[in-house]
């Protein structure tokens, strides 16, 4: 049933600003997120946490709870001992990882670990019946500081082992020795990385629910790793993984903190399977700032050897990261990104890093966006101004000096990492011509002349993503994606990453419209529900595009083969004759045409296919990348600072970022936004304060500050395009670049605006009193 | 237990009354009771704006309001920013400027950039930054959201 | 996150108000900007709450004999943005304007952020620059205290079981008299770290009149005294502005948290005053 068509040409949609098909349902409050589910006859669920950092439970009473109208169940730790451990991922030969168990057992080892769960018919109960839990803790004594906990004689976190050592990992490259006897001048700085809240405005929430009959668990959570998340509740809960449906309802902000398993995710569905009720839990904000793991969490001590003319020989660091009291699902993995990403961008020699996991008395570390670019990108763009600063070279011109020309690409790194693709100078070159560098230069002259602090802070920044190649990652590296063009014509996309935010409902629709010819609106794009689409890893590690997009980009060929081979078919001449484009088969043979819809159709209906023929238009593929991808960038700021409260005005932001090549530009600049807000922030005003009782200081947002509007300035953003070699489309990722590129920028521009004072290097945040404590030091002495 | 209250007040243009416990906010009763979702609890203490709403006239976070204290009001919620089908110039202005991206945050600003229109539709930047810092944003840097808030005031301008 | 429960009246006179304040168990509810968080978190746990938003008579800004009376039911918009006050009281406008943020502003009233009495509150900072005075009203009469002696100590106030705040009095400002309110604020809650307010008029290059208060710097909102008296009388320059605004902390126990060490604050505090000083000359 060959029909003519003469098809609309349809524009390209790769690489064109779409507008997000994700946001009407956003803009008009009818998304549904987590805490907007509601099932019949569900309960709801608090948690009982330690108000101690170190404790032993003596006795925990909860008849009053129980006594109270409405309550269900009230659960200790010995309630839930059948439910499986908290997991994690860590490998290293040493690596201890303490029993982690969804309710605390005999003992309580930070502020805010669970200790009892409460369910109840509404949520007002049971916060009253959790006021009625009576929990007699005998405090013990504990290490709240992470260098502290590995000194000799420290209080031991957990007694069961000698000292407060989770793991070790040590890395070395070239001959780190003789680079340092060869240096002309060696640099050195001790450099905090706060904690950071991730901090994300949804908070984490569960619904669980069990089906009796078919004996199926469904979980719906607010997560980025529906599978994984599904795997590891079948084991934590005995049960076989096609028992187990998990559904990423709209997930309202990761950042990392929903890359991870949670022992509120095992406790709701152990909830549900005993009551054989629905079951609801979301995390206050209060819990989400005090127990989500924070991020970063460094005390870094470094060393750097050059050359007086600026060469870069040598590195030494040593991290000391502190993961709190027990291990989430990649705690122990995060840092060592650190120690890989450590040589930046330049061509170092030889390195030595080593690294220490502590045990203290906090909440758990694990990953927040960048997850350990952050903080190596953060130390070693500070430790290159340092050394400019000491050798009185312009930051510019050493970093200059140590990129590797565009040519040696692929460009081994000192870590031994393969960098992908890059051409740093030129980006380099396109943000100082667009902050107009030797005018600030002047500026800055002037200004000084004058007494005022003025500070031009560079960051050339790389980065390692689009996880990743199986055998470097812990739980798949690859992708899955599905795509069926249905009877109607119209396609849906099944793909197993689990966008929150990231707007990939859009870009894959933009690869799948150019695929097919056909429009957007026709496309659906299926994720986060683990009985809809294939296994999938998930979103995190600005996988998303390069690894699932190239999943897609791999299905939909496949499908266009496949529809190919019938409209050859349909149409009587050979499958080489027919061409394909915007959505129309034709062939010149016979001057006939078909869409992509009248094939679809036959292939449902069979009933000019060949014999042998598959029915249907559809196909699934898996992609495993052969490396990471490696963005890379140039920021720069320009700021001045308040000599007098220590405030700082940020006048210029300057981001020229290369994330390969760019499937949506408006996706890419929001990505690169946001993620300097989240470079500013940990830059002038978040970190949580920890005393030494580990009660934690800062944890509702009257206390932890992160970036409003009044507090961010517009950002300059450009790019250049320098695609990835090691996938099909040619991109890298972007979800984390703005974050890892931006916080040394705002740091080197304040640095560079005191230096004149003679102040070499200031820890952040930077808050105004910390510049003005700063200034005053320096005032004094 | 204390009492329930009967209030009767009006959202959306629609007069409605609910029962409530004295000690539930109105961004509960909102949600849990009447069905209103899109208004979103961030932080349940004020600090987040993503629970915003057009309290006569005005906006407050309806997390640090009480539902009884609606009783006679006139209240506004995302959902009552289109019209219809017919999308509010903010609403549209944030779809082509892609000014979100998880959209949990998202009704609290579309409904406290609503209510700045109404009543200045050519704010500067700097108003618009200051108008806008209770409402938190973890995604977006603001940098679209600002640029999307003087879009929609240009295209009020023209409407008028 | 969830206030335990408490019964809720919303009377529509005062004397109601007042008769079901009899009961001790019971809170008044002025806005509840600052009240309800405290609730959610169970640090107050009030059997009953008064709501005093139906009382028609507490929601008001009036000017009667040099003297402007605003019901404490007012909102900081309704004073940021009165023409009233605008014309004869701009420093208190202005402060309003830099309470919190939108929000707040719309829901907080004048007479609940007084009777909270936060140590970083903006309002007491202009008020105590303006001497102004409030009103209390019991079941057995009514007496109107000096700011001043209302603020005890950090959230402790004279007020007595059974009294309201009904009014904060004010004077018109006199004329040639201008006025500043410099602040840095906490960048999470949008509190005042340390709020400088300052009233300054100038005759023939001499300070002829002047009031410095202070907010966020102590454990009570305070007049600089001694600031005051270092510029009465003598050049209204940057050098005295400078010299005077020294003494802008002094005998004062100067908080300190994890917000800003006490020699920040005090730092501040000298700093926020010359500039408050100097934009009020500026501005005269």
């Amino acid at each position: 049933m060959a029909t003519t068509t003469t098809a609309p040409k349809l524009k390209t949609h790769v690489g064109e600003r779409i507008r997000r098909t994700e946001d009407p349902r956003l803009i008009t409050g009818t998304a549904c997120y987590l805490d907007d589910i509601t099932r019949p006859g569900m309960l709801h669920a608090a948690v009982l946490r330690s108000p101690y950092a170190a404790a032993r439970i003596n006795s925990i009473s909860i008849e009053d709870a129980l006594a109270l109208p409405g309550v269900k169940a009230v659960y200790v730790g010995k309630d839930v001992e059948s439910v499986g451990g908290v997991p994690c991922a860590g490998s290293m030969p040493d690596l201890r990882i303490p029993n982690h168990k969804i309710l605390a057992g005999d003992r309580v080892y930070y502020v805010g670990h669970p200790v009892a769960a409460v369910v109840a018919t509404d949520k007002y109960i049971a916060a009253d019946a959790i006021e009625r839990i009576e929990v007699d803790y005998e405090p013990t004594e504990l290490v709240s500081d992470p260098e502290e906990a590995l000194q000799e004689g420290a209080v031991k976190v957990h007694p069961e082992y000698p000292d407060n050592v989770a793991f070790t990992f040590s890395q070395e490259g070239g001959d780190v020795e003789e680079a340092f006897r060869q240096a002309d001048v060696i640099v050195k700085e001790k450099i905090l990385v706060p904690r950071l809240a991730p901090l994300p405005i949804e908070t984490r929430g569960v619904v669980a629910e069990y089906d009796e009959g078919a004996q199926e668990l469904t979980i719906y959570s607010s997560t980025q790793i529906p599978h994984l998340l599904r795997t590891q509740l079948a084991l934590q809960l005995n049960l076989p993984e096609h028992h187990v449906r998990v559904i990423a309802p709209e997930v309202g902000g990761g950042f990392g903190s929903k890359c991870n398993v949670w022992a509120e995710e095992a406790l709701a569905a152990f909830v549900a399977m005993e009551l054989k009720q629905p079951v609801k839990w979301v995390e206050s904000r209060r819990e989400s700032i005090l127990v989500v793991a924070h991020g970063r969490a460094h005390v870094d001590t470094l060393e750097l050897a050059a050359k007086n003319d600026g060469t870069l020989l040598g590195l030494k660091l040593h991290i000391l990261c502190d993961i709190g009291a027990h291990h989430q699902l990649l705690t122990p993995i995060i840092p060592t990104l650190a120690v890989l990403m450590l040589p930046g961008l330049y061509k170092f020699r030889s390195f030595k890093a080593d690294l220490i996991g502590a045990f203290t008395n906090r909440a758990p570390s694990d990953l927040y966006r960048g997850a350990g670019r952050p903080e190596a990108t953060y130390v070693i763009e500070r430790m290159v101004d340092k050394l400019a600063a000491e050798i009185g070279m312009d930051p510019a011109e050493i970093r200059f000096k140590n990129f590797p020309a565009s040519t040696d690409f692929p460009f081994n790194s000192a870590t031994g990492l393969q960098y992908d693709s890059g051409d740093y100078a030129t980006a380099f070159n396109k943000a100082l011509d667009i902050v107009d560098y030797k005018a600030r230069r002047a500026e800055q002259e002037a200004a000084r002349a004058e007494g005022r602090l003025y500070g031009i802070g560079i960051s050339t920044y790389g980065e390692i993503c689009a996880f990743g190649p199986s055998p470097a990652t812990p739980a798949g590296g690859w992708e899955s994606a599905s795509v069926n063009v249905e009877a109607t014509g119209k396609v849906a996309v099944m793909t197993g990453i689990s966008p929150h935010g990231q707007g990939e409902e859009t870009s894959f629709a933009q690869l799948t419209a150019d695929a097919l010819g056909i429009p957007m609106d026709d496309i659906v794009v299926v994720h986060g529900d683990t009985a809809k689409v294939h296994y999938g890893i998930g979103t995190f590690g600005s996988r998303g595009i390069s690894i699932g997009g190239s999943a897609l980009h791999l299905a939909l060929q496949d499908v266009v083969a496949k529809a190919t081979k019938y409209a050859a078919h349909m149409m009587g001449v050979d499958a080489e004759t027919v061409t394909f484009e915007g959505g129309v088969f034709s062939s010149e043979a016979t001057d006939s045409t078909l869409t992509l819809a009248d094939v679809a159709l036959e292939a449902h209906l069979c009933r000019q296919l060949p014999p042998g023929t598959e029915p249907g238009l559809a196909a699934t593929r898996f992609f495993e990348p052969s490396n990471f991808a490696f963005p890379f960038g140039a920021h720069i700021c320009v700021t001045e600072v308040d000599k007098e409260t220590g405030e700082v005005d940020i006048q210029r932001f300057v981001a020229v970022d290369d994330c390969g090549r760019i499937i949506n530009p408006l996706l890419v600049e929001g990505q690169i936004h946001g993620g300097i807000a989240q470079g500013l922030g940990p830059a002038f005003q978040e970190g949580v304060i920890y005393d030494d009782e580990g009660q934690l200081l800062n944890g509702t947002l009257m206390d932890y500050s992160i970036p409003k509007a009044r507090n961010m300035p517009w950002i300059e953003t450009d790019r250049t395009e320098t695609p990835s070699p090691v996938n099909p489309l040619g991109t890298k990722g972007v979800g984390e670049a703005g974050t890892i590129g931006s916080l040394p920028a705002f740091v080197n521009s304040v640095v560079d605006a005191l230096s004149p004072l003679g102040i070499e290097h200031i820890d952040i945040p930077m808050t105004s009193q910390s510049i003005w404590n700063a200034i005053h030091e320096r005032s004094r002495t | 237990m204390p009492r329930r209250v009967h209030v009767q007040t009006t959202i959306n243009g629609e007069e409605i009354d609910f029962l409530c416990e004295p000690r539930q906010s109105l961004l509960e009763v909102l949600r849990d009771v009447l069905g209103l979702t899109g208004t979103k609890e961030g932080c349940n203490d004020g600090n987040c704006g993503a629970c915003t709403v057009i309290f006569d006239g005005r906006i407050v976070t309806a997390c640090l309001v009480l539902a009884v204290e609606a009783e006679g009001k006139q209240i506004t919620t995302v959902e009552g920013i289109a019209v219809g089908r017919e999308l509010h110039p903010i609403q549209q202005c944030f779809l082509e400027g892609a000014a979100l991206q998880c959209g949990v945050c998202t009704p609290g600003f579309i409904v406290a950039a609503k209510s700045l229109l109404d009543q200045d539709n050519n704010p500067s930047e700097d108003k618009i930054r200051l108008w806008l810092a209770n409402n938190l944003c973890r995604c977006t840097g603001y940098d679209k959201i600002v640029r999307s808030v003087q879009a929609a005031a240009e295209r009020m301008q023209e409407a008028r | 996150m969830i206030p335990a429960s408490f019964d809720y009246s919303a009377p529509e006179t005062l004397s109601e108000a007042l008769q079901l304040l009899g009961d001790e168990e019971a809170k008044v509810l002025a806005g509840g900007q600052s009240l309800i968080p405290m609730l959610k978190l169970r640090l107050a746990q009030p059997a009953r709450l008064v709501d005093l938003d139906r009382i028609p008579d507490l929601n008001f800004i009036a000017e009667d004999n040099g003297t402007i009376r605003i019901g404490a039911m007012t909102t900081h918009h309704q004073v940021e943005s009165s023409d009233l006050l605008a014309e004869n009281c701009p420093l208190l406008a202005k402060t309003a304007a830099h309470i919190g943020d939108v929000q707040v502003r719309n829901r907080g009233t004048i007479g609940g952020s007084v009777a909270h009495a936060d140590p970083a509150a903006d309002y007491p900072a202009a008020l105590l620059a303006l001497e102004a005075q409030v009103k209390l009203v019991s079941a057995s009469g009514e007496r109107v205290v000096a700011l001043d002696e209302f603020l005890v100590d950090a959230l402790t106030t004279s007020l007595e079981d059974g009294e309201i705040l009904t009014e904060v009095h004010v004077p018109v400002e006199q004329a040639g008299v201008a006025t500043a309110y410099r602040t840095l604020i906490q960048p999470a809650s949008g509190f005042a770290i340390v709020g400088a307010a300052v009233r300054l008029g100038v005759s023939n290059g001499n300070v002829s009149f002047v009031r410095v208060a202070l907010t966020g710097v102590g454990s009570k909102p305070y007049r600089a005294s001694a600031v005051e008296q270092a510029l009465e009388g003598g050049p209204a320059n940057a050098e005295a502005f400078a010299a005077a605004a020294a003494h802008a902390a002094e005998d004062v126990d100067v908080l300190s948290d994890i917000h800003a060490s006490a020699a920040y604050r005090a730092s501040l505090a000298a700093v926020q005053t010359r500039r408050a000083l100097e934009d009020a000359a500026g501005s005269a």
